[in-house]
């Protein structure tokens, strides 16, 4: 378990949330209230255009709510927090860098590694060579990201915005634009990073089975404007296995929320 | 056979060059074409051995006289390029200014310029300046605007400054477009340098083209006309030498994608 866990942060709540984009009259997200648990594994699904990003860049603080407020540990947010890690469905890596590079980036930035990197730098490459290895990109580190297939630039992309043991992680749509395997494994891959570490995870995403299989609570919002219409805890054992997605509990779940969904689309 | 058909696209524009110049030699000499108004290329290269030296003399001139100028061009090129292209403010304000400046044709400057700073190296190094700090301006401007939202989105996510996100990744993603904007402006910079010769100066290739034409020597004119083709070409050989190497991962990127 790691120091985020035992000290219990990366709580999150929204109360009454509004945000309209400059410009637009209507709101893109409604009237949002929830509250997330320090190292709670949370999904927002919903129809394309229901505000999920928009709600990715309220809880990061990189856009202000138009109305209501967003409180991360007790502090409400009122600019980019310094605590989160993210990764979007295109990796985003930089191409001059070598991977390792790349996953050392947070770590030139964030303090406290910031002011040490100079002198640590040994040390952090270890680390972010380590976390490479958790992933399954072992010796790859050297390698720059157009030499890597779209699956393993996705898993240096999550390893960049880990390596510096965000209380936060949160992820649009990370493996919209993968095939179905290399989905299905990097599910795996995330779950046990999570499960080793413990931090606050927001999944942004589409796909049902991906956020029944990982999340603890499943959020699901309407179409503009974006509101929570529904919240569905998953109660499936963990650790879980693909199987499970084969299992009849896992399926309704899934149909559950499918139906959600539809109903929104007639509304 | 395609080790072949490669030799051969490599050798090709050399035998192009070989071609024209036959063709060029052939026409001189069955209509016979004066020396004074068409100079065979055996004429132009006597000129060039004849007058070895003092050609010699006024293209060292003519190049540390353009390197000054694409030199201050480089320099004032970048600082106005990561200006407008990092504040949208500075963006609106200068950019209509620039576009107007640049439409002006920069041989228009030089009279200005030989009455202010009187002839010599002087109004060619602000010509050669001038006429190529813009692409440099533009090409910086363009790489930096063109960050994709959501790498600052993760930048600015972990408290990054906007000196960060300029140092980490604007600059460095904004390279290949500087390179490529150099190997322009060096070209035009010989072109502004040779256009302030020719009017204002009393040495280099310019001036050298300029008189040998008032006394009718038309090889040695061919003959500076081609010393500054070389010229401007081998810079230009030079920085896309250095493109390839600074950036090379964005060229190998494109090709692996």
């Amino acid at each position: 378990m790691s120091d985020v866990a035992q000290s219990g942060r990366g709580r999150v709540e929204f109360e009454h949330v509004y945000l309209a984009y400059e410009g637009h009259d209507e709101f893109a997200v409604e009237d949002v209230t929830l509250s997330i648990r320090p190292g709670e594994f949370v999904a927002i699904v919903g129809p394309s255009g229901c505000g999920k990003s928009t709600f990715m860049k309220l809880a990061t603080g990189l856009k202000p709510p138009t109305r209501g407020r967003v409180v991360v540990d007790g502090v409400p947010v009122n600019g980019p927090l310094k605590i989160v890690g993210m990764a979007f469905q295109a990796p985003t890596l930089l191409p001059w860098r070598t991977t390792q590079d790349n996953v050392l980036l947070p770590l030139e930035i964030v303090e406290p590694y910031r002011s040490r990197f100079k002198r640590e730098r040994g040390a952090f490459a270890e680390r972010a060579r380590a976390l490479l290895a958790t992933v399954g990109l072992a010796g790859y580190g050297d390698k720059y990201p157009w030499q890597l297939s779209g699956g393993m630039q996705q898993r240096a992309s999550i390893c960049r915005a880990l390596v510096h043991q965000p209380e936060m992680l949160l992820l649009d749509e990370p493996f919209g634009a993968l095939d179905a395997f290399t989905r299905e494994e990097l599910w795996g891959v995330l779950s046990d990073l999570w499960q080793q570490q413990r931090f606050t995870v927001i999944l942004v995403t589409h796909d049902l089975r991906e956020a029944v299989f990982l999340a603890d609570t499943v959020y699901v919002m309407s179409k503009r404007p974006g509101r929570v219409v529904a919240r569905r805890e998953v109660d499936l054992p963990r650790p879980r296995d693909l199987e499970i997605t084969y299992a009849d509990e896992f399926t309704s779940l899934v149909h559950e929320l499918r139906e959600r969904i539809g109903v929104i689309r007639k509304a | 056979m395609a080790a072949a058909s490669r030799r051969m696209e490599r050798a090709a524009p050399w035998l192009l060059a070989a071609a024209i110049l036959v063709v060029w030699e052939a026409v001189c000499r069955v209509f016979s074409v004066s020396e004074f108004i068409f100079p065979a290329p055996t004429a132009i290269a006597r000129a060039l051995v004849e007058f070895a030296g003092p050609i010699a003399g006024h293209a060292w001139k003519t190049f540390w006289t353009t390197m000054a100028g694409f030199s201050i061009g480089v320099a004032v090129g970048l600082a106005l390029g990561v200006l407008i292209g990092s504040s949208r403010f500075v963006y609106t304000a200068l950019y209509p200014l620039l576009v107007g400046f640049n439409s002006v044709p920069k041989a228009a400057f030089v009279p200005i310029l030989v009455v202010w700073f009187g002839i010599g190296a002087t109004p060619a190094i602000l010509t050669a300046f001038l006429i190529c700090f813009f692409p440099i301006v533009v090409n910086v401007a363009t790489g930096l605007a063109t960050l994709e939202p959501e790498l600052e989105d993760v930048l600015r996510s972990l408290g990054a400054t906007r000196r960060d996100v300029l140092f980490k990744v604007g600059l460095p993603r904004s390279m290949p477009y500087f390179f490529a904007s150099l190997k322009v402006a060096i070209t035009l910079a010989f072109v502004g340098t040779v256009v302030s010769e020719t009017v204002a100066s009393n040495d280099g290739i310019g001036y050298l083209m300029m008189s040998a034409g008032s006394s009718m020597r038309m090889p040695l004119v061919f003959a500076g006309l081609f010393v500054i083709g070389t010229m401007a070409m081998a810079m230009y050989e030079l920085f896309a030498l250095v493109e390839r190497r600074l950036t090379g991962w964005a060229h190998r990127g494109q090709a692996a994608a």
